[in-house]
């Protein structure tokens, strides 16, 4: 997890940027990388595609792991403060229940599991993202703007064992293309 | 092929055209054999029943208040039903068009379950402590509670239950029909219109038909919360149930053209929202009542912590709430029809435990004492519901074929 500075490819070149006229032509290019073999590369659209995450062929989000693991600490924070409080820290009577209350404990155990679970999604997929993430080398493009409007993009980075800058080039060109770029670090 | 030309298009593989197949039952569908053998089931069970259970006093006794079990769990089933069909027009659903005919289909069956609470009328002396003049004499707090608990109130309360799920359910089961005749998108926004008002008066008439049929079965003991807990468990029963209809549906051809994965992931989602619904209420209503320690709240809990009824009360919290929660959680369970139909299945059967362990201490507070009448009880109403709905699909396409969101529906996917 890379605060602020995403994790970029070593030396000059970031990589290959090709611009697609509809998502269905990207659609199919990401098929096409995909069975190219590259592993270190994404696609840009200003909306989502549906059906894009199997056309990149991504796998599972790790996300639901990081939710439930920050939902269930959070659940037993709950549970063992409370219990830890009443039974060892500053053991009282009340209302003349056992010192472990283990049903009067469950609102706030619920409360922190959910509270746990929900910073977990947020905060999980802001480092599974990158993000915050100031400036990328992607901006460094003009035509990249337009990722947010009308563009549909993909971007193969320069670390992936298939990369070579002329032969990626040639496959997004024949994938359908419109426009290839090599992009700087 | 693949055609992610458009937002919102499917990455699926659908047929252009939809075939009268997936539409209508076709002649010669197991299903339509479902009136013949819902009531061959009724006429088993419930006549077994009554043959049974006629014989001497506490059979009598036990006969009720499993007959009550039996229909209380077929009638939480349909009532689910019209609380689906109305939120779906409350909250303009475009995910469930395709799903919905079974909702309706489900809610059709009220009417006809109304013929299932009409012979327990003749058991209420075995039911209802109140209802004996003598008791209430003796009882100060019965004879407060007479402005309510009284025989005649109870039966007009009961007659305007069943005529107000009845006439919801005519109501909106015909405009959908006549939509498939017209397809006139206004009846869509009068099926909208009426929907708030008929929830209300769906949550009035659940909250306090609960409170008359099952919290009055021991008429000292209230609890405010309790027609949300039974709402809860029997929405949650209603989606277990149309889980199995689409997964058994798609299995036998009949839907596997309108409904895929997606749709069975979103019921998926809601049986899981309402299982933990059901928990959240009744650990709700467990904590006010155990935190407060009042004798006049306690009984209740205190009745089902004695004997085997303990049991009973630890295998629903681990069996209704903690196993399915676990195992409803992940996202290929729900996408998985074997896994789906099993979880199902056992949330059915748990939400029959959950009704047998609201009446039955009452008869046999001593610990769980099973009948072969629970089990004829249970299978003629279930005979009954079957037949009831097996009627009404035959007479009706599978999906409401002309709403404006039909297309939605059949293009839906999960982001």
């Amino acid at each position: 997890m890379a605060l602020l500075r995403p994790s970029l490819p070593p030396g000059e070149l970031f990589g290959a940027l090709a611009e697609f006229a509809t998502p269905a032509e990207l659609y199919h290019a990401c098929e096409g990388v995909r069975d190219a073999g590259y592993t270190r590369w994404d696609a840009h659209t200003p909306f989502p595609v549906h059906g894009l995450e199997r056309a990149m062929g991504l796998k599972a989000s790790r996300l639901p792991w990081i939710s439930l693991v920050l939902g269930l600490g959070g659940a037993a924070t709950g549970m063992g403060l409370q219990g830890w409080v009443s039974t060892i820290a500053y053991p009282l009577v009340i209302s003349g229940k056992p010192f472990f209350s283990w049903p009067a404990f469950v609102p706030v155990t619920f409360e922190l599991g959910v509270l746990g679970g929900a910073l977990g999604a947020v905060f999980g997929m802001f480092a599974l993202n990158q993000l915050p993430t100031f400036h990328h080398p992607l901006f460094s493009s003009k035509r990249f703007e337009r990722a947010s409007d009308d563009g549909f993009f993909i971007s193969i980075e320069s670390w992936d064992p298939q990369f070579d800058p002329h032969g990626t080039a040639d496959l997004l060109r024949r994938l359908g293309a419109k426009e290839v770029e090599l992009v700087e670090s | 092929m693949n055609d992610p030309g458009h937002h919102s298009a499917p990455s699926h593989s659908r047929p252009a055209v939809l075939h009268a197949t997936s539409l209508w039952l076709p002649a010669g569908h197991s299903w339509r054999r479902l009136p013949v053998i819902g009531l061959a089931l009724a006429v088993v069970g419930l006549g077994g029943s009554l043959a049974l259970g006629l014989a001497d006093e506490a059979a009598r006794r036990q006969l009720w208040h499993s007959w009550l079990v039996g229909s209380l769990f077929v009638l939480s089933i349909a009532l689910g039903g019209l609380f689906f069909v109305l939120v779906h027009h409350a909250t303009q659903a475009g995910w469930s068009v395709v799903v919905r005919r079974i909702a309706e289909n489900v809610m059709a069956t009220l009417p006809f379950l109304a013929l299932l609470f009409v012979p327990l009328l003749f058991g209420m002396g075995d039911l209802f402590h109140w209802s004996h003049a003598e008791a209430v004499k003796q009882d100060h707090l019965l004879a407060q509670k007479q402005p309510y608990l009284n025989v005649t109130f109870f039966l007009i309360r009961t007659a305007a239950y069943f005529v107000i799920w009845s006439a919801l359910a005519f109501w909106f089961g015909r405009l959908s029909r006549l939509q498939d005749a017209t397809g006139d998108h206004e009846l869509t926004r009068r099926m909208r219109r009426t929907s708030a008002p008929g929830l209300l008066l769906f949550a009035l008439t659940v909250t306090f038909f609960a409170f008359d049929w099952l919290m009055s079965l021991d008429p000292h003991w209230y609890s405010t919360i309790f027609g949300l807990y039974f709402f809860a468990g029997s929405t949650m029963g209603f989606f277990a149930f149309l889980a199995l209809v689409v997964i058994a549906g798609r299995r036998t051809g009949l839907l596997s053209e309108v409904t895929n994965d997606e749709h069975q992931h979103d019921i998926g989602k809601l049986l899981f929202a309402f299982v933990s619904f059901w928990a959240y209420m009744a650990f709700s209503q467990y904590m006010l009542i155990w935190y407060a320690n009042l004798p006049e709240e306690t009984g209740f809990f205190a009745q089902r912590m004695a004997g085997s009824w303990r049991t009973a009360s630890i295998v629903l919290a681990l069996g209704h709430f903690i196993v399915p929660f676990f195992f409803l959680l992940p996202r290929t369970v729900k996408r998985n029809a074997v896994a789906l139909a099993a979880a199902s299945l056992w949330l059915l059967a748990m939400h029959l435990l959950d009704l047998y362990w609201l009446v039955m201490p009452n008869l046999h507070p001593a610990g769980m004492a099973p009948s072969l009448l629970d089990a004829a009880a249970v299978l003629g109403s279930c005979g009954v519901f079957l037949a009831a709905f097996g009627f009404v699909l035959r007479r009706q396409a599978l999906v409401p074929l002309r709403d404006p969101r039909l297309p939605e529906s059949l293009t839906f996917e999960n982001v």
